[in-house]
């Protein structure tokens, strides 16, 4: 059975302060399928990231989700994406509580008791009621992270997911990847370790530094 | 489960934003000082005649509501532009003006709305007349939300910005104009005890247009600075 492709990016150009980041860029993503982008530093990932995720026109080129381009059809693209990019979206002020509410009932979600148990399988038990920026590094991306186990979107775009988890941390986010592409849903992510776990649907994409 | 529905949106931005607002509370209690003080400021700088202060009041106290209002909006989006919670309402399925209207909803009620509340004791240190007393209230509480409203397209194109303050208020402040002729008129007419429902008519078609035209203009204002 052929895979269907989910994201297809088509010819993407993108140019900053007047470097071509990346040129006539294309590559498929198929449903249950895993992509890590690779690259150094300034090499365009998170341009590209956001690129996909609709935040951002590329040069030239159009990406399609579902054969859809998304500039069309950005709120049907919307509700099948879940972007987590360097800036979390989690407000320090709130709760880690408040702010799972909060994501959960911005994109359309139930509330319930779920979110309370899921922080403290992500090791934030007795902090769900402090305000976010009292946390760590680490615990403040968690309260980002437990998105990941709250949503039935199919498409996750993920920026540097790993930054400032601890080893347990990276184990139990691969787990949840792995999930996720079980249930045949498909994830983009950039990210300098490698992978810990074995994904048979791995590929892998590296951007050069172009000058 | 997906559970679409436009009202949980709604209610969720605005009771984030007005929950941030009392946990902070510089937030809504420095405009009103700011609006006293400008207030306060005018009867020491001209004099302390009645006549003169009478005659000046309506003008003072809302230049001094511009002023204030501008004080708040620098952070209406600051704060969710910095730690990311714009790019997730960008990507929410839900339509972005929705959001925004909640947002800009928000803000007048933790600024405009205790602005409107404390007018009439401002306006006795002015030695406003009883009968333009009215008048002030109304218009303040028709015009404060439409300055939210103007003042968040100016919020939005300057998010974006390293020190985007003083250029949003150069953008937002001559756009305040024809708000202030309106609500300024309408008081004077009021103190010469004819009707000013004319004037009240002008500001609320205003607000109305604002009220559908400018969340679509804040969404559009955002998505090019988040870009």
């Amino acid at each position: 059975m052929r895979i269907t492709n989910l994201l297809e990016i088509k010819s993407v150009t993108c140019t900053k302060q007047e470097r071509c980041l990346f040129e006539s860029l294309s590559f498929f993503l198929g449903a249950g399928e895993i992509l890590q982008i690779e690259g150094p530093n300034g090499a365009g990932k998170t341009s590209l990231l956001r690129i996909i995720a609709g935040f951002a026109r590329p040069d030239e080129g159009e990406i399609f989700f579902d054969t859809k381009p998304i500039s069309q059809y950005y709120d049907e693209f919307a509700a099948q994406l879940l972007f987590i990019g360097h800036k979390s979206g989690v407000n320090g002020q709130l709760s880690a509580y408040e702010n799972v509410c909060h994501w959960l009932q911005v994109h359309g979600y139930k509330v319930d008791e779920q979110a309370y148990e899921l922080l403290s399988k992500l090791g934030l038990v007795g902090l769900e009621d402090a305000p976010v920026r009292t946390l760590s590094a680490g615990q403040q991306r968690r309260v980002a992270l437990v998105r990941l186990w709250l949503n039935d979107a199919k498409l996750w775009v993920l920026d540097e997911p790993f930054t400032a988890l601890d080893k347990k941390g990276v184990i139990l986010l691969q787990g949840q990847f792995a999930k996720h592409l079980a249930k045949g849903g498909s994830i983009l992510l950039t990210t300098h370790q490698d992978l810990t776990t074995h994904f048979d649907a791995l590929k892998t994409l590296v951007l050069e530094y172009q000058f | 489960m997906m559970n679409h529905s436009y009202w949980q949106l709604f209610i969720s931005v605005y009771k984030k934003d007005v929950t941030l607002a009392f946990r902070q509370r510089s937030e809504i209690v420095n405009p009103l000082l700011f609006f006293l003080i400008v207030i306060t400021l005018f009867p020491l700088a001209i004099g302390p005649e009645p006549a003169l202060l009478t005659r000046m009041a309506p003008g003072i106290i809302w230049v001094a509501a511009l002023l204030s209002t501008m004080l708040g909006l620098d952070k209406l989006f600051r704060d969710d532009f910095n730690d990311g919670s714009l790019e997730q309402l960008i990507a929410s399925p839900y339509p972005l003006p929705l959001s925004v209207l909640a947002k800009v909803l928000a803000h007048w009620t933790t600024t405009g709305l205790p602005m409107v509340l404390m007018a009439p004791v401002f306006a006795l240190l002015m030695n406003l007349e009883a009968q333009a007393l009215s008048a002030t209230v109304l218009t303040l509480l028709i015009g404060t939300p439409l300055l939210s409203f103007i003042g968040a397209i100016g919020a939005g194109l300057t998010v974006g910005l390293q020190k985007g303050g003083i250029l949003m208020s150069l953008l937002v402040l001559p756009l305040y104009i024809p708000v202030l002729i309106f609500a300024t008129s309408a008081i004077d007419t009021s103190s010469m005890s004819l009707a000013y429902g004319g004037q009240l008519a002008i500001l609320g078609a205003m607000l109305a247009i604002a009220c559908v035209c400018a969340p679509i203009a804040i969404s559009s204002a955002l998505k090019v600075s988040v870009n």
